[in-house]
């Protein structure tokens, strides 16, 4: 770490203990230029770092402990330490965000554009590549075009930096699939073998990292490991970004200590905005919980696995008691089986059936989980990513937290009495 | 030697085709769409004949039989 002590001498940073860390502190809407980024976070000293340095600084993202924050959790060093031992490399950025309920990359895009080409960009030079793409929702590529532009114009960088809009897929975001898209313009999960960090983008080791991580590895190098965890809990230290939507007051993104309790996260989001029963945890590919539960546990995945349920991507979605998880569920799940790539077997036809025997649940046409257990134990892990597997977690979830429901629905009565979807789902497309 | 092989199927290859399940029945089922569930474990021994063949004759090469990688937890 000795290429920051010079910064840290001009510039301590904010207070470890002081969040947010990634996003502004005020509550503007607009992205912050290069000028109030390094006013506020001081230089990052990243290019012509020499080999001993890159590796000490591959050392301390270790110590710091930084998982990533796309939703696996993937320890950030070890995929740092795998590409750089490959030759000829690339880094690349990932804002995708196919999934339709979390925005927390595209507000980290849209308000801390710098603090993510700072992480591309070192994260580049750590490993030794000498072009970082990043890839962004649709909503915020002009802001990052804008950033980047700011970037060369000061001649901040030598490393490449390259901006590209993300594919608007759900499946689109999978690490695979990230670099399908970059290279050949399809955005659906390739097969492993071969592991991307050996062989990805145009054949080359590829370091694929959600652009949360790469802001919080920015952080890292400048202040050190001592200061990333000062918040956070010992097993997942660090800040994270979440999203909380449904019934709360002030749906948004914010930025918790990991470990936060769930009941003080909501009261981020101005609590609960009528009486709640469930909440969703992670994303589509998480879980339900039963509200009270989940209220005094600490919002990280070694808190929350005790309900089977994790921190995922950072989701919070909160059910009211007048809405029905089953038809919630139902009409996720349906979304989901329509987002398949369509290229495994399992995930294509098993996934749609789910979607069907759930809906036939909902609607109380059926009340026999044999089928759909069945098919469930049939299709979870066996496609070429994570798709089915996320899906069916959420069901199986599902079919435990709303287990009063399911004997309701058979008996043709539902508690719901809104109308009003609560989970988001984009409209159908034809397939 | 064909000791702690295991037969693995890449799911995007494959096309349900079902030859694998009728030359292998002892390790490999289909799901209720036609699409093979390989048995967890190595292939056996006695069965390694079988498993070469299923191999062989698998129309979209989506079926081999690799040394089990090696320990690493990649997601």
């Amino acid at each position: 770490m000795r290429h920051t002590t010079d910064s840290r001498q001009r510039h301590a940073g904010p207070a470890a203990d002081q969040l947010p860390r990634l996003l502004p502190a005020d509550s503007g809407t607009g992205p912050a230029g290069l000028g109030e980024h390094l006013a506020r976070y001081g230089p990052l000293r990243s290019a012509g770092l020499s080999r001993p340095q890159r590796e000490a600084l591959i050392d301390e993202v270790d110590r710091s402990g930084l998982a990533g924050r796309g939703g696996a959790g993937f320890p950030a060093a070890r995929k740092l330490a795998a590409v750089a031992a490959g030759h000829n490399p690339v880094v690349v950025a990932n804002g995708t965000e196919g999934e339709p309920a979390s925005c927390k990359d595209k507000v980290l895009l849209a308000r801390s554009p710098q603090l993510v080409l700072d992480g591309a960009v070192l994260a580049a030079e750590i490993v030794g590549a000498s072009q970082a793409v990043i890839v962004v929702h649709h909503s915020v590529r002009e802001i990052v075009d804008a950033a980047a532009a700011e970037r060369t114009q000061a001649g901040a960088d030598r490393v490449r930096i390259r901006v590209m809009t993300a594919a608007d897929r759900f499946v689109a975001g999978e690490a695979s699939a990230v670099v399908h898209w970059i290279g050949d313009g399809v955005p659906t999960p390739t097969r492993k073998p071969p592991r991307i960090s050996e062989r990805g983008l145009g054949g080359r080791p590829t370091l694929v990292h959600n652009v949360e991580t790469l802001a919080h590895l920015a952080l890292i190098a400048r202040y050190g490991a001592p200061w990333f965890r000062a918040v956070g809990t010992p097993a997942e230290p660090g800040s994270m970004l979440v999203t909380i939507l449904g019934a709360v007051n002030e749906p948004c993104v914010c930025e918790i200590a990991i470990g936060t309790s769930v009941q003080e996260t909501l009261s981020l989001a101005g609590g609960a905005s009528a009486p709640l029963q469930a909440l969703l945890l992670g994303g589509y590919y998480g879980s339900w919980v039963d509200l009270a539960a989940a209220q005094a546990l600490p919002f990280s995945s070694e808190g929350l696995a005790v309900l089977g349920a994790g921190a995922g991507a950072g989701l919070i979605a909160a059910l009211p008691q007048d809405a029905c998880g089953l038809a919630e569920t139902a009409r996720v799940v349906r979304y989901l089986a329509d987002e398949s790539a369509r290229q495994c077997g399992p995930c294509l036809f098993g996934l749609d059936a789910i979607a069907g025997e759930l809906q036939r649940l909902a609607e109380g046409s059926t009340s026999d989980l044999s089928l759909l257990r069945r098919w469930l134990g049939q299709v979870d892990g066996r496609g070429a990513c994570s798709h089915p597997d996320g899906a069916v977690g959420l069901v199986r979830s599902a079919l435990d937290v709303f287990k009063p429901e399911l004997g309701q629905h058979a008996q043709g009565w539902c508690r719901a009495t809104r109308m009003a979807n609560v989970l988001p789902v984009p409209p159908r497309r034809q397939p | 030697m064909t000791a702690g092989r295991r037969l693995l199927v890449d799911p995007i290859a494959c096309d349900g085709r079902g030859l694998c399940a009728e030359i292998l029945p002892e390790l490999i089922t289909l799901d209720d769409w036609g699409f093979p569930i390989i048995r967890d474990g190595d292939v056996p021994g006695q069965l390694t004949a079988e498993a070469r063949e299923a191999v062989r004759v698998c129309p979209k090469l989506a079926l081999r039989l690799e040394r089990p990688p090696k320990a690493s937890p990649r997601p």
